[in-house]
């Protein structure tokens, strides 16, 4: 029983960060309906972002959370303005590979500047509670809690404040937004921002979490987020979320009974069959093509 | 000093020329409409007012101010609104959401406000939800505010489209063929409606239709237009009768 608590637990760890990376896909698609491959390495640069900060300039845990998220979003509203932007009009086709471009970009980059995994000091004392078999870490605690907070954050824009408004709207006919006086260019850099920001921020708690950093950590963790975007139904933010914590949930539960090395196959397993069940997500909603 | 003035606007598709040497000028609180076939340029020349297009040659200026090369929003915000042939509303947002969004240019507060629910963020939102309830009443839709736009029956998406168009407050509202699909009857009252429009939100319209009966009814001056190209303009009673209008709506008759 302890056992099973202490495993979802670990699953919602995982899966918040899972969650928070799969938003900025999900953002991004919902209002460009493209996929911003870059995505997973910008998170990778969040985890980077922090190691620098933590290092040279030996910032403690919130400003150094803050400052990776700035960097990050503005890392992303500078791609979309230089890299996405001239595509806007373009077949959705050459947007993603220029994504997968983008992406390629930073990780060999990274990779250019620092070439061993580096190692993120430890930013916060971590405390370990147990309680029987049952053992709690704080920094644990902090990352579910953080993401939930982001989470609420984001749910509280889109929903409730009129940039939000603008990218529902957005979302569903991008070329009479502008004629509500709505600035879509505005709108779409605010969505890079917030989604690759969130991104970032998942990139620190990654980095906390797995001290170990590389310039390649993104391309994996990327590509398991966007199962979690896609999962959910692509487009929709608190499907992604849900999908966020179903594969955390799977992963920790394959590596708990079955050997870890199920774990991937699981996940693009559980992708497999949902596709052909689902191909819409799980809040996702079936769009017929009109004949 | 006209509303708005056109002036050699010129418009081609990859050579098409669709909008070619269009000049026209509409006073403060006029009602003008533009007739024409099918195909006649008529929505490109609203495309190109409301910055949809970018003219390829011409000006078009509105208050003195050249709209050219403007942004679409910028032009939204000095003052132009205008609804769409196919019904083009916000389907899956809420009817009072539609009519919400387009306040969005009159909203003051900033990000940071709002994620902190400090200064102004609580009473700008009130004020556009309650000036969108207010709109919505007039318009007698208030009772459908929570619902989706698009379970909204045809002709009351019609209703729903104009009155997200005055939300902007706009000067000048530009329709679109507003009485497609709709019987004589409901024509009839569209003609009222419209009037009505005018008067109760003091703007200029500038109507495209094809429905020969609300044209004449309604509109001071009309002006028609044939493959992209003015072919009469004046009174409805002087372009009911003209050689040139009947000729593009019924053809030329061919003499064996």
């Amino acid at each position: 029983m302890a056992y099973i608590f202490q495993q979802s637990l670990n699953a919602l760890q995982l899966g918040s960060i899972y969650a928070l990376i799969a938003l900025g896909y999900t953002m991004v698609y919902g209002i460009l309906t493209m996929i911003n491959f870059a995505h997973g390495d910008l998170f990778m640069v969040g985890a980077f972002f922090c190691f620098l900060i933590a290092v040279y300039l030996h910032l403690s845990f919130v400003p150094t959370l803050l400052l990776s998220m700035l960097g990050v979003a503005f890392l992303g509203v500078v791609i979309e303005r230089f890299a996405y932007k001239p595509l806007r009009n373009a077949p959705r086709v050459s947007a993603i590979i220029t994504a997968l471009g983008v992406g390629l970009f930073l990780e060999n980059f990274t990779l250019a500047l620092s070439p061993y995994p580096k190692h993120i000091p430890q930013l916060l004392g971590n405390t370990t509670w147990t309680l029987g078999s049952l053992s709690l870490s704080s920094l644990q605690i902090l990352i579910i809690a953080l993401s939930l907070v982001l989470m609420l954050i984001l749910d509280f824009i889109v929903q409730r404040t009129k940039a939000g408004m603008a990218m529902r709207a957005i979302s569903w006919d991008k070329t009479i937004v502008p004629l509500m006086g709505v600035s879509v260019d505005k709108i779409i850099s605010l969505t890079f921002a917030i989604g690759t920001g969130l991104g970032g921020a998942a990139g620190v708690m990654y980095g906390l979490a797995y001290p170990i950093i590389d310039p390649y950590m993104g391309i994996m963790v990327g590509w398991k987020a966007f199962i979690c975007a896609v999962v959910g139904g692509i487009g929709n933010i608190r499907g992604a979320m849900i999908g966020g914590f179903i594969l955390g949930a799977v992963e920790i539960m394959v590596a708990a009974f079955l050997p870890s090395t199920y774990r991937d196959v699981v996940a693009f397993t559980l992708l497999l069959i949902l596709l052909i069940v689902r191909p819409y997500g799980i809040l996702g909603k079936p769009q017929p093509q009109k004949v | 000093m006209p509303l708005l003035e056109i002036q050699k606007l010129t418009h081609r598709f990859a050579g098409l020329c669709a909008v070619s040497d269009f000049n026209f000028a509409i006073e403060p609180h006029e009602l003008v409409g533009i007739i024409g076939p099918n195909g006649a340029g008529k929505t490109t020349v609203f495309n190109l007012i409301t910055g949809v297009y970018r003219a390829s040659e011409g000006s078009i200026k509105f208050e003195d101010q050249e709209l050219v090369g403007l942004t679409p929003h910028k032009i939204t915000r000095s003052g132009i609104a205008r609804t769409f042939q196919n019904i083009r509303l916000f389907k899956e947002l809420s009817v009072l959401d539609n009519v919400r969004i387009a306040h969005y240019g009159q909203i003051a507060y900033t990000p940071a406000e709002a994620l902190l629910h400090i200064g102004r963020f609580r009473a700008e939102e009130k004020r556009i939800t309650s000036q969108a309830l207010d709109l919505l009443s007039i318009f007698k839709l208030d009772e459908m505010a929570g619902e989706k736009a698009k379970n909204l029956p045809y002709g009351l998406q019609r209703r729903l489209e104009i009155a997200r168009a005055l939300a902007t407050k706009p000067k000048l509202l530009l329709l679109d063929e507003p009485a497609a699909g709709m019987n004589p009857n409901e024509i009839i009252q569209l003609m009222e409606f419209i009037g009505w429009i005018r008067q109760t939100f003091s703007v200029t319209i500038i109507l495209i239709e094809h429905q020969m009966r609300l044209v004449m009814g309604i509109c001071e001056r009309i002006v028609v237009l044939d493959f992209g190209a003015t072919i009469a303009a004046g009174l409805p009673a002087e372009i009911q009768n003209h050689p040139r209008v009947l000729e593009a709506y019924l053809g030329v008759e061919v003499t064996p």
